[in-house]
């Protein structure tokens, strides 16, 4: 694999992850995540792919039976983030999340950026604003809310919104940023905003994808890790990927006569 | 040729069977119509009935006189001033206690077979018949824990009574949040109590209150667990201020004091072979569904008004 010289930000370690029903949706995956890199996870609906996202950042916590075996090690600290002594919380401190479907809170533009930050205690009001504005230029939102900051964030379009959940997951600083599948319920103006923002924050942090789209893969990131039925079939280049897969079924499933 | 007739018969075949099978659309909504009407024009003639008795007791006199043995005189003073008190009482306690317990089953116990049976059980106390609390408030506030035949006992006992409808709409409101925005909420890093108290209850607080309002307006006319309890139904006296003139300026006195309430009252007057009492008890049930109506239009009012803003 090329790149040696990018630093790692966080690995899976022989990960396995059983849903409370006891079915086993991830069997045994090692995957790194290279810093300032994206890393997209394609692969057919129900191949576990979304599960592996919501391992880093402990969603599935949120849903009692559900149990992690392996590691994810975040660096530098080496903090095993699936360590039964780490609180969740903390994870999600450090690793924020785009949903599937914009989900903005009730509230204003502004308290919608803001939750984060008073999660954290903050509530220095200069230290607020000034947060609240890089997050919404970092999302490439401000010049179209600035002047409504206090609006209610429904009055938003889908797009909008989404941009508005992207910079509610950046104000707090994250290292990594995970996306589920950010634009499925978005059109396609709205998708490659959505695309070229992502590609414009790869400076600022580590990026892990999942997308049912393979053009949107090939477009946004610079590894991809196909999976199918719980298992990592493939992970490379984006670029050898799609160019030249190592696997058999990787290529079946790339160039559509499968999935 | 042949072919483009039987198409044409074929269609005037489909048009037939659909007028066929919209004949039943039509005869439902007229069914449905008629049940509808049944029940509401009952009630509408019930209501017009208790207004056309009761008329001439419609004036400001009538909520300010005591009751008395002399019908012309005798007004709801110490019956509306006492169902204020006892409400005022049912909504302190019931309130905090159902809003917190929901919000516990809901978001912080377990799901398992203890709570399932505790859930089903907070179901089946909503249908429990109303002077079954009277006789649980009658041993337990008035013999065990000596409280009285007082204001204090009336509203715990109608708290305990509206308790399982606050705690079921709180939970039914909470289950309306999408588990999307629990998900964002944790997402950024939000501990359980922030989840709650910044999102959960905030949006879900104005089905908690409609829950909260129409099951005052259930306690507001009930009769037979206050009966049993043992309210005064002739009472020429008002409970001690809860305000005073002095520091500390609040008295709890009222609490301990002998009451009684609008539909004891009315019960009372129509009890009397007096016809003219009757005419007093007849304003007092159409005082009682009034405020009743004002009370479940205002719980529609705080819906729309919370709802307007969430879209979900």
């Amino acid at each position: 694999m090329a790149n040696i010289n990018t630093a790692i930000k966080a690995e899976a370690r022989d990960l396995n992850f059983f849903y409370s029903n006891g079915a086993r949706a991830l069997k045994g995956i090692s995957m790194p995540l290279y810093e300032n890199k994206i890393t997209a996870l394609i692969g057919p609906s129900g191949c576990g792919k979304s599960t592996f996202l919501r391992c880093f950042n402990r969603m599935h916590d949120l849903y009692p039976g559900n149990k992690y075996e392996g590691q994810i090690v975040m660096y530098p600290d080496n903090t095993n983030v699936l360590d039964a002594g780490v609180d969740p919380i903390e994870v999600r401190m450090r690793i924020s999340m785009v949903f599937q479907k914009p989900n903005p809170f009730p509230k204003s533009i502004y308290e919608n950026v803001a939750y984060g930050l008073r999660v954290r205690g903050e509530n220095n009001k200069r230290i607020m604003d000034d947060k609240v504005e890089e997050a919404l230029k970092g999302a490439a939102l401000w010049n179209e809310v600035k002047d409504r900051l206090h609006d209610l964030a429904f009055n938003l379009s889908g797009g909008q919104q989404q941009r508005l959940c992207i910079a509610r997951a950046l104000a707090t600083d994250p290292e990594i940023m995970l996306f589920d599948e950010p634009t499925s319920a978005l059109d396609p103006i709205a998708t490659a905003n959505i695309e070229e923002l992502m590609v414009e924050l790869r400076s600022k942090l580590t990026i892990l994808v999942v997308t049912h789209n393979m053009q949107q893969a090939a477009r946004v990131s610079d590894y991809t890790a196909y999976m199918y039925l719980g298992e990592l079939i493939e992970y490379d280049d984006t670029d050898r990927i799609f160019t030249n897969p190592g696997r058999k079924e990787t290529e079946d499933y790339i160039t559509g006569k499968f999935g | 040729m042949e072919h483009k007739a039987s198409v044409i018969e074929n269609l005037a075949e489909v048009r037939a069977m659909i007028k066929r099978h919209k004949r039943n659309d039509t005869l439902f909504a007229v069914i449905g119509l008629c049940a509808l009407m049944l029940g509401l024009i009952t009630l509408m003639l019930l209501f017009w009935q208790l207004i056309a008795d009761g008329y001439p007791k419609f004036t400001i006199d009538f909520l300010t006189e005591f009751p008395s043995r002399r019908a012309g005189q005798a007004g709801l003073l110490s019956a509306w001033v006492g169902s204020f008190l006892v409400m005022s009482v049912t909504f302190l306690t019931a309130v905090p206690v159902g809003v917190a317990a929901g919000l516990y089953l809901e978001e912080y116990a377990p799901k398992n077979w203890f709570t399932d049976l505790i859930e089903i059980n907070v179901s089946n106390l909503a249908g429990v018949p109303s002077i079954i609390y009277g006789l649980l408030a009658l041993g337990l506030f008035v013999y065990i824990l000596d409280l009285g035949q007082s204001i204090l006992t009336a509203g715990l006992t109608l708290g305990l009574l509206i308790l399982p409808i606050v705690i079921v709409s709180t939970r039914e409101a909470i289950r309306a949040i999408p588990v999307s925005i629990r998900e964002a909420a944790y997402g950024v890093g939000a501990t359980k109590w922030q989840v709650v108290y910044d999102h959960v209850f905030k949006y879900s607080y104005g089905g908690i209150l409609t829950g909260v309002i129409i099951g005052m307006a259930r306690a507001l006319g009930e009769t037979a667990p206050i009966i049993t309890i043992g309210a005064l139904t002739f009472i020429a006296f008002l409970p001690p201020s809860p305000i005073t003139a002095e520091p500390p300026f609040l008295n709890f006195e009222w609490l301990s004091s002998g009451f009684t309430v609008m539909p004891i009252q009315m019960f009372n007057w129509l009890s009397r072979p007096d016809h003219a009492f009757h005419i007093n008890a007849a304003a007092t049930g159409a005082l009682i569904i009034i405020v009743t109506l004002l009370m479940n239009g205002t719980a529609i009012w705080l819906r729309y008004k919370i709802r307007k803003n969430i879209k979900w």
